[in-house]
């Protein structure tokens, strides 16, 4: 079988995040990247569904050649094969598109993404690839069970899971619980080096949306504390004071 | 030009987010100077889909074929864009529920639309249509100008409210072509935990962290919660060690949550876990720790034991209720 994974590279979860040139741009300045998380989860997937010879896996990234150190950390997790699709990414639908330009004549029999990316929080890119594609997506995904063919999946819904089935091909984005995931080991990092990671041109597409502006959460105010004896008195203040309760 | 919402059902019910997304459907419509159509898909009673008029949507195009009954993204997202295709609809408003994050981008391919999901407010009406939307995990705001002639918004729940605009509604059935290919996923089976408050659509929320020690500790934040009608939730840490499902991990690689109330008890506050709660309109927050980093983003705070604080909470409440 034949899993691709589309990874994003994302700033570290300890970020502070902060922006520039009158708040149109996110500041760069001194932040680590990494795989995204949920991203990583589906790619741990995928080599479990792989491992021991069933499959390969293939991570797809679009974006610039900056990116490729974070590209080699998801081969060094157990990714087979890499292809970076050369653009700065614009939006989910430009993003979208472009990979599923490149799994269109592919056969890849599945297309795993992480449930969102955590720096724009879209959930967009997966049924997004579905829909380009026109084949059925699953997304925020618990649980899957694949068995070559047939797909089992739990799929979280408010207040509870819904359980389906897909058969034949089919793009999924992976919440936490869908695997534990994968800590690189040295031989994966060595092997890393070596992996093929082919870049490929960007199909033309315009982007249908644009960020203008950032805002950063308004501050609270002060703290209001209460002592810890009189700790009753907040049900007071929640109901006649804050009128939440 | 009109506006289309998508008003999504669950056991032929509307939730308070589906009314909400009518709301905010119709002030958009409003800015517009256009009339609001709503589509249900599914099996909805007649008395259910008069309730949307209640919120200013004056038709409502009801979708009851048998292969559409339960939730398949793909079939509906079709549906969806044909409908938007009959009414002239070149705006497109779902909730940003579960299904709606499975439904929205297809939509949005299908009509070649811009996507804002995780609107929190309305669209700027200085002519670039740009919406304030959630980014870096409620670390910060993306304001996103949907640049494409059409448009799809998925709103958060409780960014808006529920706002009331009665009008008189008509039920138009919509007999919308189904393609098999368009019906590849299959419902098994359907778990919902009917007793308790749905996390991502909660107006109160009790959440815990380490400081309870252990999982056998949790009737005390259970019984809080109930009797709030708040629902529950959990830090990463919690989550990770199995002492609950994942379902209830609020933060930046879990759920993001925007409730009207958030107490935190026996959760430190670090970054990765403000991201998904910030949002909240009223934070409280219990800890021993003085220093608890918590405590910067709280309204109110009680530095004290969990052990002996939320019990007195709870009978607090008791006698509030009376």
């Amino acid at each position: 079988m034949k899993i691709l994974v589309c990874i994003s590279n994302v700033p570290d979860t300890t970020t502070k995040i902060t922006f520039t040139n009158d708040n149109t741009e996110f500041n760069t300045a001194g932040v680590q990247y990494i795989v995204n998380p949920y991203d990583e989860i589906a790619l741990s997937k995928a080599i479990e569904l792989t491992e021991g010879g069933k499959g390969t896996v293939t991570v797809i990234n679009v974006g610039e050649a900056a990116n490729d150190p974070t590209i080699r950390k998801a081969l060094a997790i157990g990714a087979d094969d890499a292809v970076r699709v050369n653009a700065a990414p614009r939006d989910a639908y430009f993003v979208a598109k472009q990979i599923a330009s490149y799994a269109a004549d592919k056969d890849f029999n599945v297309i795993l993404t992480g449930r969102e990316s955590i720096d724009f929080n879209g959930n967009q890119v997966a049924a997004m690839v579905g829909e380009f594609l026109d084949i059925p997506s699953v997304s925020i995904i618990k649980k899957l069970d694949y068995d070559g063919s047939t797909a089992t999946i739990e799929r979280e819904i408010e207040g509870g899971k819904e359980v389906l089935t897909v058969t034949g091909k089919f793009v999924a984005s992976c919440a936490e619980g869908v695997a534990e995931p994968k800590i690189p080991n040295m031989r994966g990092i060595m092997s890393a080096r070596t992996k093929p990671l082919t870049v490929v041109e960007a199909v033309a597409i315009d982007a249908v949306t644009k960020v203008t502006k950032y805002e950063t959460p308004a501050p609270r105010g002060a703290v209001k504390l209460i002592a810890a004896d009189q700790a009753e008195s907040l049900i007071g203040l929640l109901h006649s004071e804050a009128k939440v309760i | 030009m009109s506006v289309l919402v998508y008003v999504e059902q669950a056991e032929g019910k509307f939730k308070k987010s589906v009314f909400e997304a009518v709301s905010y459907a119709k002030a958009i419509a409003d800015q517009q100077s256009t009339g609001l159509t709503a589509i249900s898909i599914g099996d909805v009673a007649e008395s259910e889909l008069k309730e949307l008029g209640k919120y200013g949507a004056s038709k409502v195009l009801n979708v009851s074929a048998e292969q559409l009954k339960t939730f398949v993204n793909q079939a509906y997202a079709s549906v969806i864009a044909a409908a938007a295709e009959k009414e002239g609809a070149d705006i497109i408003v779902l909730s940003n529920s579960f299904s709606g994050k499975g439904l929205a981008p297809r939509i949005a391919v299908k009509l070649q639309a811009g996507l804002a999901d995780g609107a929190v407010e309305l669209p700027s009406t200085d002519g670039k249509f740009a919406i304030k939307k959630t980014a870096y995990s409620g670390k910060a705001f993306a304001i996103t100008e949907l640049t494409s002639a059409n448009k799809v918004i998925a709103l958060n729940p409780n960014a808006f409210g529920v706002k009331e605009n009665a009008t008189d509604i008509a039920i138009e059935n919509f007999a919308a072509d189904v393609k098999q290919s368009d019906l590849g996923t299959v419902i098994k089976d359907i778990v919902r935990a009917s007793d308790k408050v749905s996390l991502p659509d909660a107006e109160l929320v009790v959440s815990a962290g380490r400081g309870l020690k252990g999982p056998e500790n949790w009737g005390m934040i259970e019984e809080l919660a109930g009797l709030l009608g708040a629902a529950t939730a959990c830090s990463k840490p919690v989550s990770d060690a199995d002492w609950r499902p994942h379902s209830e991990h609020v933060g930046q690689t879990g759920i993001a949550i925007s409730p009207n109330l958030y107490i935190a008890i026996g959760i430190s506050g670090a970054i990765q876990h403000l991201a998904g709660v910030s949002s909240s309109k009223v934070i409280v927050v219990i800890n021993k720790d003085p220093e608890a980093p918590f405590f910067k983003v709280a309204d109110y705070g009680i530095v004290g034991d969990a052990f002996e604080v939320v019990p007195k909470l709870i009978e607090a409440l008791k006698a509030h209720k009376g």
